[in-house]
C-alpha cells in the first residue's frame, strides 16, 4: 500500500493494493541491476570535478603506458602518459551527455513529426513520411558519416548527426500510435468541446504518447551512446585531446597488443553503460506495459494454477452428467486483496442440454466459463477450491497433457470475438484442418473433406470455395459459424459459449442460435451458454443461472426463472429488460451497483440493494436452497410467485 | 411517454436532411482510375421536428453512425444538405465548428473509450464550458455542479479519472459533457449498447427525464429494436446506406410495411419468446463495391419480384397514413 502511494503521491490511495512501479522495478533483478550499475556510473561521471583526479588531458610522456594498478595510476596510463581513471570517468560524462542530448534530440524531433502526421493524415502525412522512409533508406551509419563528413568532425556535429538518424525511428513509431488514438472516440469528443486541432493533438493525444515516448527513449539511449562512441572511434567525434570513450577506443586501438589495457578498459566502460542501461530500459518498458502493471509480476502460464485444499475436494454430485462443476471458487490475487471472482459455483450439464448462466458484467460468468479448462491467466488467477469433472474425471487435478487434449477436443470454447479466436494471417480452412489433426491423426486430404463437411453442417454456404477465405474476408456472422466449426471439430461433448452472439446483429444472432440449438440436439453435445440478455436465454436454454458477485443465487429451468422468479435480483433484472410490443412498460432500474468481491459484505451480496432486506439477510452464509432437483435460490425471503419485487 | 412528448413536439422541423450522401474512397489513384468507392449513406432525406425523438434502427454497417456524424458535423457529406433551423449545417461546420457544436451534441457508444484516460472528469467536463461558452471560472463551477446533479453524479467525482467509473457512470459523464453548452439537438450513438440492461435502465430514464428538463430534441441510433421503441416518437428503419422505413414508432412497429422491420422484430429475442424465426444463412448483404441495381433488400426477401430487381424502390414507394413510408414496391399489410 505504501507503496502505491508512495509512486503516484497525486492520487488518492487506491482501495486495491496494487504493486507500485518501484515494487514492481525492484522485483526485476536484471532491471535492478542495470539501474545500480547505471546510477552508480552516473554519480561518479557527475561527480568528476570533485573527486581528486589529475587532469585527464595533461600529456607526461615519461609516463605513458603504465600498467594498471600502477602507483599514482589506478587504471595506468595512455601512449601520452595521460592517466587513463580520470580520462575513462570524464571521457563517461562526454559519452553520457552526447547520448542523453542526442536522444532528447530525437525524441522531440521525431514524436513531433510523427504526433503531426498520424494527426493531420492525408497529404501531411504522406509527405512527412516520404521524407523519412528516405532516410531510413540509406545505412544508418553511413547516413552518419555523410552528415559528420559535410558538417566537420566534432563532438557536436557528432550528436546532431546521431540524432538526426535516430528521428524516423522515434516518427514512425509516434505516428502508428497517434494514428491510432486520433481514431478513438475521446478525440472527436474532444472537438465537440470545442478544442482545436493543436489543442487536441498536444493536450488530448500528447499525454496518452508520452509513456510510449518514454519507453521508446529508454531503450534507444544505449544505442546511441554505442553510435557517438563508433563516430568518435572514427576519429570523427570528440577531437584529441578531449577524451570520450569512443576516442579512448580508437586511440588503444593502434597499441592492442602492446597495451591491451588502454582499449579494453573503455571497451568495458562502454560494455557496462551500454548493457546497464538496456536493461534498465527493458525494465521500464516491462512496468509501462499495461499487462504487467494490472499486477502480474511474471507472465501468466498455460494454465491457471489450483491451489486447493486437498482434504476439502467435493464429491461429484449424485447427478453426475457431462459436466459436473462442485463449489468451484476462483480468485484473482492483485496486490494485497484478493478479488473473489467465482465463490463456490455448482453446475451440472447433461448431454444435449444448454444451460444458461446469465448475470450483469462482472458477476463472474466469464471467470466461471474459462476456470473449468484452466484459461484463467495465473497470476493473478487461480483456483482456489472446488472441482470440475467431466464425466467423472477431475479436470484440476488432471495433468497439463491431458488439459491440451481436451481442449478443443472434448471440451470445446466459443468465445464472444470470433477475431480473437481465428488467426487473421491463415484461411479458414488451415485453421479447421489444424484443429482437426492436433487431435485425430488423419491425412490433409481427409483433414480437407472433414472441414468441408463442418462448414456446411454450420451452414456456411459454398463450403469448398470458403476454405480458402481468410477470416477478415468473411462477415462477422460468417466468423462466428466458423468458430462453431471449430469448436465442433472434434465431436466435443460440451461446448462452452461466452457470449457467442453479444457482436452480432439480430437477425444474425438468431441464425447463430437456431444453428446451435439444431447442432445441440443433432449430436447430443452439452452447451453452456454464458449470456447477460434473458431474451437469447428464452431462445435457446433448457435451464437457466443466475449469477451475481461470483455466486448463482437462483436456478431453475428457464421458464420457472422467467415466469415466476424467486430472488429479487432476478426479478429486478428481468423487469429492467425492455420488450418489443411494450414501449409503456416503465423500465425499473436497479439503483446502487453490484459489490466488489475483493470485499463481499458479510450475508447477502444483494443486501444494499434489496427492497425486501431484513436484518438476518446481512448475518452468515446464505446457501443455495433446493427446492426440486432443479429450482434453487439463495435467499432467505424468497418471492412467491405472483409478487413482484 | 410517447403520447406526451409527441404532443409537445412542434410540426417546425429543428433538422432538416435532403437527398444526403456520404461516400468514402473512390479518390483518384496515382496512376489514373479511382479507389474503390462505398456509399455509406444514399440518398437520405428526413426530418427531424423539435422536442422529438427519432430512433434510428438498423444492422451495423447500415450507415447509423455516418448520419450521427454527419449531423454533428465531424464527418461532411459528399453531396445534399442538411439544414439546422434554417441554417446551412455543412457551411457553419466548415466556417465555425464551435458555433455548431452549442447546437448539437453527441454522446458516444462506448462511454469509457469516449473519455480521456489521463483525463479527470473536471478537465473534461471543463472542456465544452470553456471553448463553447464564454463562463467565467465562478460561471464554469456552478454549471459543473448543475451538470453533476442533472445526470446524479456526486460531486467528489469530479477529480478522479475516467477508469475508476463503471460504464453506467462513464456514460453519465458523457451525457453531461453533451449537455456543458446547452445544445438543442443531442446525437445519441448507441449510448445504452455497452451497459448491463440495469444500468440501461438508470440510463434511458435518466435520459427522459433531461429531454423534458431542458427541452431537447434527440436523435437515438441503436440497433435494440425493444429499446428504441420505448424511447422514440418517431423511428427510421436503414438499410445498406438508405432509407427503408419511417415512421410513427407505435406504427412501425405494429404494422411494419418494409419486409426488413418485419424480419428484424421477429428475430429479436425476448424474455420468454422460445421460438426464434431464423431467415437461411445464405441471405448475405451486398457487396457494398457492387450495389444491386434494384432493392438492397431483395437477396433477402421473400416477397421479391422482377420489378425489385430492376429498380430501387423510392424512399416512399409505400405509403400508409400520412407520416409513414416504406422503400418497398410490396409492402406487408396492404394488398
Ligand atoms: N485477468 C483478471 N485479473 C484480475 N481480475 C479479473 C481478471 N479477469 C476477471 N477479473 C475479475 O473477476 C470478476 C468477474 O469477471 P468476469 O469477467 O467473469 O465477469 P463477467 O460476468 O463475464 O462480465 P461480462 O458480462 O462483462 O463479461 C470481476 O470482478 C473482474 O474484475
Ligand atoms: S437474502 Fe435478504 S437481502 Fe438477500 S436477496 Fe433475499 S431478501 Fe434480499
Ligand atoms: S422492394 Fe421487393 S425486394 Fe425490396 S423489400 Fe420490397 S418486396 Fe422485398
Ligand atoms: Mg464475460
Amino acid at each position: 500500500m505504501t507503496e502505491t502511494t508512495l509512486s503516484a503521491p497525486a492520487k488518492p490511495a487506491k482501495k486495491s493494493a496494487r504493486p507500485g512501479t518501484l515494487a514492481l522495478l525492484l522485483n526485476n533483478s536484471l532491471a535492478t541491476g542495470g539501474l545500480i550499475v547505471l546510477a552508480l556510473i552516473c554519480l561518479i561521471a557527475l561527480a568528476a570535478p570533485i573527486l581528486p583526479l589529475p587532469d585527464p588531458d595533461v600529456t607526461a610522456p615519461a609516463d605513458r603506458l603504465k600498467p594498471i594498478f600502477s602507483e599514482d595510476h589506478l587504471l595506468g596510463t595512455d601512449h601520452l602518459g595521460r592517466d587513463l581513471l580520470s580520462r575513462l570517468i570524464w571521457g563517461s560524462r562526454v559519452s553520457l551527455a552526447v547520448g542523453l542530448s542526442a536522444t532528447v534530440i530525437a525524441a522531440f524531433f521525431g514524436s513531433l513529426l510523427g504526433l503531426v502526421a498520424g494527426y493531420a493524415g492525408g497529404r501531411t502525412d504522406t509527405i512527412i513520411m516520404r521524407g523519412i522512409d528516405m532516410v531510413m533508406a540509406f545505412p544508418y551509419i553511413l547516413l552518419a558519416l555523410a552528415i559528420v563528413a559535410v558538417l566537420g568532425p566534432g563532438l557536436l556535429n557528432a550528436l546532431y548527426a546521431i540524432a538526426l538518424v535516430n528521428i524516423p525511428f522515434f516518427a514512425r513509431n509516434i505516428r502508428g500510435i497517434t494514428l491510432g488514438l486520433s481514431r478513438r472516440e475521446f478525440v472527436d469528443a474532444a472537438r465537440l468541446s470545442g478544442k482545436s486541432p493543436p489543442q487536441i493533438l498536444f493536450l488530448e493525444i500528447l499525454p496518452n504518447v508520452l509513456p510510449v515516448i518514454v519507453i521508446t527513449m529508454s531503450t534507444t539511449v544505449g544505442w546511441m551512446i554505442l553510435e557517438t562512441a563508433g563516430l568518435s572511434f572514427l576519429g570523427l567525434g570528440a577531437q584529441p585531446p578531449q577524451a570520450d570513450l569512443g576516442s579512448m577506443l580508437g586511440e588503444g586501438r593502434k597499441i592492442l597488443f602492446t597495451a591491451p589495457h588502454v582499449s579494453i578498459i573503455p571497451g568495458l566502460m562502454i560494455f557496462a553503460l551500454v548493457m546497464s542501461i538496456n536493461l534498465f530500459g527493458d525494465g521500464v518498458r516491462d512496468i509501462l506495459d499495461p499487462r504487467l502493471r494490472a499486477g502480474s509480476l511474471t507472465r501468466p502460464v498455460s494454465r491457471t494454477a489450483v491451489e486447493r485444499n486437498k482434504a476439502d475436494i467435493p464429491a461429484p454430485s449424485e447427478k453426475q452428467g457431462v459436466l459436473d462443476v462442485r463449489q468451484m471458487r476462483t480468485e484473482f490475487q492483485i496486490g494485497s486483496s484478493v478479488y473473489k471472482a467465482v465463490g463456490g459455483v455448482d453446475l451440472n450439464l447433461q448431454q444435449g442440454e444448454c444451460l444458461g448462466v446469465v448475470g450483469e458484467s462482472g458477476s463472474g460468468k466469464s471467470v466461471t466459463a474459462m476456470s473449468i479448462m484452466g484459461l484463467v491467466p495465473t497470476p493473478p488467477g487461480r483456483i482456489a477450491g472446488g472441482a470440475a469433472y467431466l464425466e467423472g474425471e477431475d479436470l484440476f487435478a488432471a495433468s497439463d497433457r491431458r488439459i491440451r487434449d481436451l481442449r478443443g477436443g472434448s471440451v470445446a470454447y466459443v468465445f464472444q470475438d470470433p477475431l480473437s479466436t481465428l488467426h487473421p494471417l491463415f484461411t479458414v480452412g488451415a485453421q479447421l484442418t489444424e484443429a482437426i489433426t492436433t487431435h485425430q491423426p488423419m491425412s490433409r486430404a481427409k483433414a480437407r473433406d472433414k472441414a468441408i463437411d463442418l462448414l456446411s453442417l454450420v451452414r456456411i454456404p459454398n463450403a469448398r470455395e470458403r476454405l480458402d477465405a481468410y477470416p477478415h474476408e468473411l462477415s462477422g456472422g460468417m466468423r462466428q459459424r466458423v468458430c462453431i466449426a471449430m469448436a465442433l471439430a472434434n465431436d466435443a461433448k460440451v461446448l462452452i459459449a461466452d457470449e457467442p452472439t453479444t457482436a452480432l446483429d439480430v437477425t444474425v444472432q438468431s441464425q447463430i442460435l437456431t444453428l446451435m440449438n439444431g447442432l445441440r440436439r443433432e449430436r447430443n453435445a452439452a452447451i453452456l451458454f454464458i449470456t447477460h440478455d434473458f431474451g437469447v436465454v428464452s431462445a435457446i436454454c433448457d435451464r437457466v443461472a443466475v449469477m451475481y458477485a461470483g455466486r448463482i443465487v437462483e436456478t431453475g429451468t428457464t421458464d420457472e426463472v422467467l415466469n415466476s422468479p424467486q430472488h429479487p435480483y432476478t426479478a429486478k433484472l428481468i423487469e429492467c429488460v425492455p420488450v418489443l410490443g411494450e414501449p409503456e412498460r416503465r423500465l425499473d432500474a436497479i439503483e446502487g451497483r453490484p459489490p466488489v468481491v475483493n470485499n463481499l459484505p458479510a450475508g447477502c451480496a444483494f443486501a444494499d440493494r434489496c427492497p425486501h432486506v431484513q436484518p438476518a439477510c446481512r448475518q452468515g452464509e446464505i446457501s443455495l436452497d433446493m427446492s426440486s432437483g432443479t429450482r434453487g435460490v439463495r435467499c432467505l425471503f424468497p418471492l412467491t410467485s405472483g409478487a413482484s419485487a | 411517454m410517447s403520447e406526451m412528448s409527441q404532443n409537445k413536439a412542434s410540426q417546425e422541423a429543428l433538422l432538416t436532411i435532403e437527398a444526403v450522401e456520404r461516400i468514402f474512397g473512390g479518390e483518384r489513384k496515382l496512376f489514373g482510375g479511382h479507389n474503390p468507392a462505398v456509399h455509406a449513406v444514399q440518398g437520405l432525406s428526413l426530418d427531424v421536428k423539435k422536442g422529438e425523438t427519432l430512433g434510428v434502427v438498423g444492422e451495423s454497417g447500415c450507415g447509423k453512425s455516418t448520419l450521427a456524424r454527419l449531423v454533428v458535423g465531424l464527418d461532411l457529406p459528399t453531396s445534399g444538405t442538411i439544414t439546422f433551423a434554417g441554417e446551412d449545417l455543412t457551411a457553419l461546420a466548415r466556417k465555425d465548428r464551435n458555433a455548431l457544436a452549442r447546437k448539437v451534441q453527441y454522446v458516444f457508444q462506448d462511454p469509457v473509450a469516449s473519455l480521456n484516460p489521463r483525463k479527470t472528469i473536471r478537465t473534461i467536463l471543463e472542456a465544452p464550458l470553456k471553448h463553447l461558452t464564454d463562463l467565467n471560472a465562478d460561471g464554469r463551477e456552478q454549471r459543473l455542479a448543475e451538470l453533476l446533479q442533472a445526470v446524479n453524479l456526486a460531486p467528489e467525482f469530479l477529480e478522479r479519472y475516467p477508469h475508476e467509473f463503471s460504464g453506467g457512470q462513464a456514460q453519465r459523464i458523457g451525457i453531461a459533457r453533451a449537455l456543458a453548452a446547452g445544445p438543442e439537438l443531442i446525437v445519441l450513438d448507441e449510448p445504452v449498447s455497452a451497459l448491463d440492461v440495469s444500468v440501461q435502465a438508470q440510463v434511458l430514464n435518466l435520459l427522459d427525464k433531461l429531454k423534458d428538463d431542458f427541452g431537447l430534441t434527440y436523435i437515438f441510433i441503436s440497433h435494440d429494436l425493444s429499446v428504441v421503441e420505448s424511447v422514440s416518437d418517431r423511428v427510421a428503419v436503414m438499410y445498406f446506406g438508405r432509407m427503408a422505413e419511417l415512421g410513427p414508432a407505435k406504427e412501425i412497429f405494429r404494422h411494419p410495411l418494409h419486409p426488413y422491420t418485419d424480419l428484424l422484430m421477429r428475430s429479436a429475442p425476448a424474455p420468454g419468446r422460445h421460438d426464434l424465426m431464423s431467415e437461411d444463412a445464405s441471405a448475405e448483404l451486398p457487396d457494398p463495391y457492387s450495389p444491386p441495381a434494384g432493392c438492397a433488400f431483395a437477396a433477402r426477401c421473400g416477397h421479391k419480384t422482377e420489378k425489385c430487381l430492376a429498380a430501387k424502390p423510392a424512399p416512399d414507394e409505400a405509403v400508409s397514413g400520412a407520416k409513414h413510408f416504406a422503400a418497398c414496391y410490396h409492402p406487408l399489410g396492404q394488398a
